[in-house]
């Protein structure tokens, strides 16, 4: 009886820690070639097209020549400049509207659970359809803002928002933070009632403003929170293609043309692919860099606060 | 007592409150409004807020107009359906394996699947459209689903995963230890206890799988039948007479079934998705 108890245990240990890896791979498995498939195959593939000329006609290597004559296009540092200018704002811009939104529905009032629900509708409907709604408010001849605007005695004419350069740039920045300022208002308000009452009762004793416990105590314990949803924001707003392409399809005269917007402009609507693939592949480069350097930056201000 | 407002500041609380839902609702109540005015008016009379003319005939004229409604709604949900079913049944396990399991590259192949989430389908359209050809899915509802799947696999994988961390071991131990083999151990012990975070995070899925339906669908499909809403609604915008109220009502139309459906759903999804992602 001892005997075989002694032997068989070793044994068992050691057919358990060899399954445990190779089921581990299984259970894995359908995930990955989901992502070898569908991103990492055509990643490899848009790295190796930026070095062709290809078009539907057929394709030749050509070297570095689509990036070099990206580099000396003063265009294209232009929408590199103007989409960073872009991503910056918006998500600065949610990031505040978020923060105020969620101390809002953080307070205690009547009717707080009603208001909640009525911030999500932006988060849960397609987002191309939000944006059509805005097409039509931004409209000249009988939109909403245009109206409003005239109503009030700011602008004597109609004003066409999506017209002109300046006013089409900071429109699609507005429609922007509208689509991205439900969930991060969501996610803020999560944290703060996260946040020990304790603390908030201490400062209290002590005669805190309410001013004063925001400032230090609420920011400083959702700052984790903050940090990594201004990182998911700024990728999906580097990203974003759908809100730019129905309100102006990237003009007028590429004032709200991206990366991502002329990416899409050169590979698929004019077919080059080749040149289209080095945009791509800039884009990643330049997000993955981005990424890097925020990740570096998250984890000094994880630290700093004390959170995992 | 320390919560407690003095009347001047609820009175602020509350104005404040009502600026900032009137700027998430605004859309929708304008589009609201146009569905409710005839065209010609809408065209022709100075901005009022309030108006005489309001009627539902927009909401009989659209099934005319866009003779597809019907169908760009089904498929809408259809597409995310779908997508979030895949998209689970792929999740679950390698959830659990990250949650659960110790093995070589663990950490090193979940920052893999994080870092898909830097990229979009924008920027891998050229190769993605020649595989989904190779793969002969082109204009079939495959080429909208497939792509979606892939680029949900890692938010799933991430938010269930601390979902299943909260789940106590020992049930899975004894069910171990009695003999059970890990898959059925998975199936029969896991899941039923991981239900509540199922369906948190299908939802989620769900969720972005139902806003994201455009770029994929303008540009891997062209077969009318099988388009999505967004996608289907955003030909008749194209046109150079665009009849708007017709436009809106059946934009809102076809967002209502899915709005219901959150609408009962919200008080988890929220609660439970906040958890999962503010807890790591």
């Amino acid at each position: 009886m001892t005997l075989v108890a002694e032997g068989a245990a070793p044994e068992r240990m050691q057919r358990r820690e060899m399954s445990e890896r190779a089921f581990a791979w299984l259970l894995i498995s359908p995930a990955l070639l989901f992502i070898l498939v569908i991103v990492v195959w055509p990643l490899a593939e848009t790295i190796r097209l930026s070095f062709t000329d290809a078009t539907l006609g057929g394709e030749n290597f050509v070297g570095v020549a689509n990036y070099a004559a990206l580099f000396a296009d003063p265009k294209f540092w232009q929408t590199v400049g103007r989409t960073f200018y872009w991503m910056a704002l918006a998500v600065s811009l949610k990031l505040i509207v978020g923060l105020i939104g969620a101390s809002l529905l953080n307070a205690a009032i009547p009717g707080k659970a009603l208001f909640r629900v009525l911030v999500m509708p932006p988060w849960v409907i397609p987002v191309a359809i939000g944006v059509i709604g805005w097409k039509w408010m931004y409209n000249g001849y009988f939109g909403l803002i245009s109206g409003l605007l005239q109503e009030f005695g700011l602008v004597q004419d109609r004003v066409a928002l999506l017209a002109t350069k300046t006013s089409a740039f900071y429109s699609a920045i507005v429609t922007d933070v509208w689509v991205g300022t439900p969930m991060v208002t969501l996610f803020f308000l999560a944290a703060m009632q996260g946040v020990s009452k304790d603390l908030y009762e201490a400062a209290w004793v002590d005669g805190a403003s309410r001013w004063y416990r925001f400032r230090r105590i609420t920011i400083p314990q959702i700052m984790p929170v903050i940090v990594s949803m201004a990182l998911l924001s700024a990728i999906w707003t580097f990203n974003s293609f759908e809100i730019i392409w129905i309100l102006t399809e990237g003009g007028p005269r590429g004032a709200t043309t991206t990366l991502i917007i002329d990416t899409y402009k050169v590979a698929i609507s004019s077919q080059r692919f080749g040149e289209g693939a080095a945009r791509a592949v800039v884009i990643v480069v330049l997000l993955a860099v981005f990424s890097l350097f925020y990740l570096w930056f998250l984890n000094r201000v994880n630290r700093h606060y004390g959170a995992k | 007592m320390i919560d407690r407002l003095t009347l001047v500041q609820k009175v602020g609380v509350y104005i404040a409150t009502f600026f900032f839902l009137l700027f998430i609702l605004m859309p929708f109540i304008e589009m609201i409004r146009v569905s409710l005015r005839p065209m010609s008016h809408l065209m022709t009379a100075k901005f009022t807020w309030w108006s005489e003319d309001f009627s539902l005939q927009a909401y009989r004229d659209m099934w005319k107009t866009v003779p597809l409604l019907g169908r760009y709604i089904f498929n809408s949900i259809f597409v995310a359906s779908s997508v979030t079913a895949i998209t689970m049944v792929v999740v679950i396990p390698a959830a659990y394996a990250y949650a659960r399991l110790d093995f070589p590259f663990k950490a090193l192949s979940l920052g893999g699947f994080l870092a898909v989430n830097m990229f979009t389908g924008a920027v891998l359209l050229i190769p993605l459209y020649r595989v989904l050809r190779s793969l002969g899915m082109l204009n079939t509802y495959w080429a909208m689903i497939i792509p979606g799947v892939a680029f949900l696999i890692p938010t799933g994988i991430w938010l269930l995963r601390s979902y299943l961390e909260k789940i106590p071991r020992e049930l899975e131990e004894a069910a171990y230890v009695d003999g059970a083999s890990r898959l059925y151990t998975l199936r029969r012990v896991v899941i039923p206890l991981a239900t509540p975070g199922l369906i948190v995070v299908g939802t989620a899925v769900f969720i972005g799988a139902y806003a994201q339906q455009f770029l994929f669908a303008i540009t891997f499909n062209n077969v009318r039948e099988i388009q999505p809403l967004p996608a289907g609604l955003y030909e008749f915008i194209g046109y150079q007479d665009v009849t708007w109220n017709e436009m809106m009502a059946a934009a809102l139309t076809g967002i209502t079934p899915v709005m219901i459906v959150f609408l009962f759903l919200q008080k988890y999804l929220v609660a439970g998705l906040t958890a999962g992602a503010v807890k790591e």
